[in-house]
C-alpha cells in the first residue's frame, strides 16, 4: 500500500505576493482553558492541541473526513508484513530556529517522544521498535507487530516534529521556548494571559499564511469569552456555551460552525473495580444495566443538558463515523422492556449512586439521567465530586457509576482500547473480556479498513450488551466567529487550523 | 527599639516555620493522587510513576517537607509541572498585577465610600441619606462575578468604551492599563465602597453630635469647614484603620474578579493551581502570601512603636 501526494506542495507565486502585500494583521482567539506545557512530548491538554495546530507541524494531518492527509510527510508505504512503515519527507521545510527539517531530525524526534523522561508519546508509539534514515529525505520506522492506528498518532502528537538542536539545547525546558516547523513561530507565553504567535518567514506552506500574529487568550468562562468576541476583543472563540447559540444566530455580525466531536459522552459503570462492583445491582447484573439504557431517552438528554447542541449515539464513535458498528444501532427508550428486565433480576427498584464531576455539563447529565430512569424503577443518588478527585475514586475503583467525557481520537483504537481492554489505564469499570481483549488486538493489526470495521463490529456485539460504559451522545464543538474571518476548516478534533484562515 | 525590632524578628522564624508546616500538610488533605491529574488525559503509568518520582510523592511526608522546605532555604520554591516554570518566576509575574488591582479597588472603595458617608450623615434623613443608604445595600448584596459580567456588557460590548477584559502592564501602556483595570477594580472596591460608607456615616453622626462640633457652628464657621475639616478628621481614624484591614481581604476577593476579566493576577494563579493539583505553586504562593503578611505585621508593630511614646517608654 502506497501513499504520494503532490497537492499543495508547490507553493503559488501569486498568493506569496498578496500576502506580502496584506497589512499586518493579528489573530485573536479565546481559548476556554489554559494549556500545559507547550512541548508535544510531554503536553497532556486538548487545548494545548490547538495552540499547537499553529505552532507545529506533523507528519501527517486528518481532513474532514477523518482521512489521512500529509503535512510534512509526502507520502508512505508499508512493508508486505505490515511491520514497517516507510514515509517519504518533504524537501526544502525548515524549522523556526532555521534547522533544516530531514530524516535525521524525524529519528530525533520518534526517538525523544519515545525515551524522553515523562514523555506522553511513549504509549502512543509503543510498537515502533526502531527508526532507520534511509535517505536524507525517507524514513522507516519498524515495528514490533503490525499497528494500524499508527498513522493516527502520527497526524497529531506524536507526529509533531521539533527542532533537534533546540530540544538538546533546552533538555526539559523546551516547552518555554519551543521551536517547531509549524506556520507561527513561538514570540512570549504569560500564564494564564496570553500566548503569542508570529508568522514564519521560512514556513513550507507560507501562501496559506494571511497572518502576522495569532495572540491565544485564556478566558475559562464561556459567557467572558462570548463578550469579548461581542465587543470586539477577539476574533473567535471555541467551546461557546450552547445556550448562548440561539443568541448569536440572530446577531449577523457572527458566524458559528458545529462540528461533531471524534470524542463521546458517557456514564461508566463499574462491572470489576473492586468491592463496590459486585455491591451494586448495576455492576453485577447486566439485566439492569440494560434496563438501564432502555431507561434513558438520548434525544431528551441532549435537548435538555446540550440544548440540543450533540449528536446522540451509542458507541465509542459517532454513527457518522466509518468505523460505526451499524449492526448495533442505538435503542429506543422502552421503559416497559427496562421495568420487565428489572423483575427479572429479582430488583425492581434498584439503587446507585452516580458520581459526576462539579462541571455544569455533567451536572445536568446527572439529573437528567437520574429523573429519566426513575420511571423505570432506578433509585438514583447524584454525587458531585471535585474532578480531581472524582478522578481519583474511579481510578481506586470507588464507584458505582460516572459521567465521564472522552475528548476523542481520530482512530477508533484511540476511543476504545484504553478503555476496555483488560488492566487498561483507564479502564475504570475494570472490564475484562477475553474474547474483546483478542478482537481489539486484531483491531489493531488489520490495516485494511474494511476488516477493521469488521472487528469493531464483532466488538460492539459484545461490549455494548455488557456495558461497561453506556455512550450517550457526541457533543458539537462550538465555535463563534466574525463574520470577516473565512477559510475556516471543521475538522472533527475540533482544532482550528491556520492555512488558509484569513480576514476579509 | 533594637531590643523590640530583635523580639520582633525572633517571633517571626518559628511563625514562618509552622506556617510553611501548615501549608505543606494541609495541601495534602487534598483529595486524589496530583500524579493523576498532571498525567493528562492518557494518564499512562510510565508517566504517572515519572511524576510520583519527580515529586517525591513516593516518599514519607516528612521527608518530601524537607526537600521543599531545603529548597525554599536556597530560594528555590520549586517548578510549575504544569506550565513548567519557575514558582519564584510565576509570583514575581503576578504579584504586581494583583496589589495594582488592590491599590486601584481600595482607592475606589475610599473615594465612593467616604464621599457617600458624609453626604449621608450630613444630609441625615433627607433623600440624599436613603440614597446613600440603597446604595450601600445595594453594593454589599450585589455578587461581583454578576456586577462584572454586567459592565462588561454596558461598558465593551454595548458603548464599546472598555475593553472587556485582558491586562496591559502600566510600564507598557499607562492608557491601556487603566482602561482594562478600571472595571475590575470598581467591581472588587463595590463592596468595600458600602462598607466604609456605612462606618462613615456612623463616625460622622457621632462626631457631628460633640461639643467640639457645636462650638465651631457657634463661632460662625462655614458648616464646609466643620463639616471637612473639624468633624471629618476625627470621623475618619476608624475608617482609615476599616480601609486598611480590607485591603487584606482585597487580595482574597480579587479570585472571582480576576477570573471574569482575565486579569493574570495571584487570584487567578492559585485557583488553577489547586484545580490542577500544581503543588509547587500552591505551596510557594501562599508562603509567599503568608511571608506578606507577617511582615506588614511587623512594619505596623513597628510604626506603632515610632508613634507611641508609652511603648517606646515601656520596651526602653
Amino acid at each position: 500500500m502506497a501513499r504520494i501526494w503532490t497537492r499543495g506542495a508547490l507553493p503559488v507565486a501569486a498568493l506569496l505576493l498578496t500576502t506580502t502585500l496584506a497589512a499586518a494583521q493579528t489573530l485573536r482567539i479565546g481559548l476556554a482553558d489554559d494549556p500545559d506545557v507547550l512541548d508535544p512530548t510531554l503536553a497532556r491538554t486538548f487545548v494545548g492541541r490547538i495552540v499547537f495546530a499553529a505552532l507545529c507541524d506533523k507528519l501527517f494531518d486528518i481532513d474532514e473526513k477523518l482521512a489521512i492527509v500529509p503535512q510534512l510527510a509526502t507520502g508512505y508505504e508499508w512493508s508486505a508484513d505490515h511491520k514497517a512503515l516507510t514515509i517519504k519527507l518533504r524537501r526544502g521545510v525548515t524549522f523556526q530556529d532555521g534547522e533544516k527539517f530531514d530524516a535525521a531530525a524525524v529519528k530525533f524526534n520518534i526517538e525523544r517522544h519515545k525515551n524522553m523522561a515523562g514523555s506522553n508519546r511513549r504509549g502512543e508509539l509503543a510498537p515502533v521498535t526502531n527508526v532507520d534514515i534511509i535517505d536524507e529525505s525517507t524514513v522507516r520506522l519498524d515495528l514490533a507487530a503490525p499497528f494500524a492506528p499508527l498513522l493516527a498518532q502520527l497526524a497529531d502528537r506524536a507526529g509533531m516534529m521539533v527542532s533537534p538542536k533546540a530540544a538538546q539545547a533546552e533538555g526539559d525546558k523546551f516547552g518555554s521556548h519551543p521551536v517547531c516547523s509549524g506556520p507561527f513561530r513561538f514570540v512570549e507565553r504569560i500564564a494564564q494571559d496570553r500566548i503569542v504567535l508570529e508568522r514564519y518567514p521560512g514556513y513550507w506552506n507560507k501562501g496559506e499564511i494571511h497572518f502576522d500574529r495569532i495572540v491565544y487568550l485564556p478566558i475559562v468562562d464561556a459567557t467572558v469569552r462570548l463578550e469579548n468576541l461581542k465587543s470586539g476583543q477577539l476574533d473567535f472563540i471555541e467551546r461557546v456555551g450552547t445556550s448562548d447559540i440561539a443568541a448569536l444566530k440572530s446577531d449577523n455580525r457572527f458566524k458559528i460552525s458545529r462540528i461533531t466531536e471524534i470524542g463521546y459522552q458517557g456514564i461508566t459503570i463499574n462491572v470489576g473495580h473492586g468491592d463496590r462492583a459486585q455491591a451494586s445491582p448495576l455492576g453485577r447484573d447486566p439485566r439492569v444495566r440494560e434496563a438501564f439504557e432502555l431507561a434513558l431517552d438520548r434525544d431528551a438528554i441532549v435537548q435538555v443538558a446540550m440544548d440540543g447542541e450533540a449528536d446522540v449515539g451509542n458507541q465509542w464513535v459517532a454513527p457518522t463515523n466509518a468505523f460505526y458498528a451499524a449492526n448495533v444501532p442505538v435503542p429506543k427508550r422502552d421503559v416497559a422492556k427496562a421495568k420487565a428486565l428489572l423483575q427479572a433480576a429479582g430488583v425492581p427498584h434498584p439503587a446507585f449512586t452516580l458520581m459526576t464531576a462539579t462541571a455544569s455539563d455533567a451536572q445536568k447529565i446527572a439529573q437528567v439521567v437520574q429523573s429519566m430512569v426513575k420511571e423505570a424503577g432506578f433509585d438514583v443518588k447524584i454525587q458531585s465530586t471535585e474532578f480531581a478527585t472524582s478522578l481519583d475514586m474511579a481510578d481506586k475503583g470507588d464507584f458505582e457509576a460516572y459521567v465521564l467525557a472522552w475528548s476523542g481520537r481520530a482512530d477508533p483504537d484511540g476511543n476504545i482500547f484504553s478503555f476496555d481492554a483488560c488492566k487498561q489505564p483507564l479502564n475504570y469499570a475494570g472490564y475484562c473480556n477475553k474474547a474483546v481483549d483478542d478482537l481489539l488486538n486484531r483491531s489493531r493489526t488489520a490495516l485494511d479498513p474494511a476488516e477493521r470495521k469488521r472487528i469493531y463490529g464483532e466488538i460492539a456485539a459484545i461490549v455494548l450488551k455488557d456495558r461497561p460504559i453506556v455512550y450517550l451522545f457526541h457533543r458539537h464543538w462550538l465555535w463563534a466567529y466574525t463574520n470577516k474571518l473565512s477559510g475556516l476548516r471543521t475538522v472533527p478534533d475540533g482544532l482550528v487550523r491556520v492555512q488558509g484562515l484569513k480576514m476579509n | 527599639m533594637v531590643k523590640f525590632l530583635i523580639q520582633r524578628l525572633a517571633t517571626i522564624v518559628p511563625t514562618l516555620f509552622f506556617v510553611s508546616i501548615l501549608i505543606f500538610g494541609l495541601q495534602q488533605l487534598l483529595p486524589g493522587d496530583p500524579a493523576m491529574i498532571l498525567a493528562g488525559e492518557e494518564r499512562d503509568p510510565t508517566v504517572i510513576a515519572h511524576l510520583h518520582q519527580k515529586l517525591h510523592l513516593d516518599e514519607p511526608l516528612p521527608m518530601r517537607y524537607l526537600y521543599w522546605a531545603q529548597g525554599v532555604l536556597k530560594g528555590d520554591l520549586g517548578e510549575s509541572v504544569r506550565i513548567q516554570k519557575p514558582v519564584l518566576d510565576l509570583v514575581v509575574e503576578k504579584l504586581p498585577v494583583t496589589l495594582e488591582l488592590a491599590l486601584l479597588a481600595i482607592l475606589i472603595a475610599l473615594v465612593v465610600g467616604i464621599t457617600a458617608g458624609i453626604v449621608s450623615a450630613v444630609a441625615r434623613d433627607t433623600v440624599w441619606d436613603y440614597a446613600a443608604n440603597v446604595l450601600a445595600l445595594w453594593g454589599l448584596s450585589t455578587p461581583n462575578f454578576w456586577l462584572g459580567i454586567m459592565l462588561i456588557l454596558l461598558f465593551s460590548v454595548t458603548l464599546g468604551w472598555l475593553p472587556a477584559s485582558g491586562y496591559v502592564s502600566p510600564l507598557v501602556d499607562l492608557r491601556a492599563n487603566l482602561a482594562a483595570m478600571i472595571m475590575p477594580a470598581f467591581v472588587l472596591g463595590n463592596a468595600i465602597a458600602a462598607v466604609l460608607m456605612r462606618h462613615t456615616r456612623s463616625a460622622m453622626l457621632q462626631v457631628l453630635g460633640t461639643d467640639y462640633v457645636r462650638t465651631a457652628r457657634a463661632k460662625g464657621l462655614e458648616e464646609r469647614v466643620v463639616v471637612l475639616k473639624h468633624a471629618l478628621r476625627n470621623a475618619l481614624t476608624p475608617v482609615i484603620t476599616l480601609g486598611a484591614l480590607e485591603f487584606g481581604t482585597l487580595l482574597s476577593g480579587a479570585v472571582l474578579t480576576e477570573q471574569v476579566f482575565t486579569i493574570p493576577g495571584f487570584g487567578k494563579l492559585i485557583v488553577d493551581a489547586v484545580f490542577n493539583r500544581d503543588y509547587a505553586v500552591v505551596q510557594g504562593v501562599v508562603l509567599c502570601t503568608a511571608t506578606a503578611y507577617i511582615t506588614l505585621n511587623l512594619l505596623a508593630d513597628l510604626a506603632y512603636f515610632l508613634v507611641n511614646p508609652r511603648l517606646r517608654d515601656s520596651q526602653a
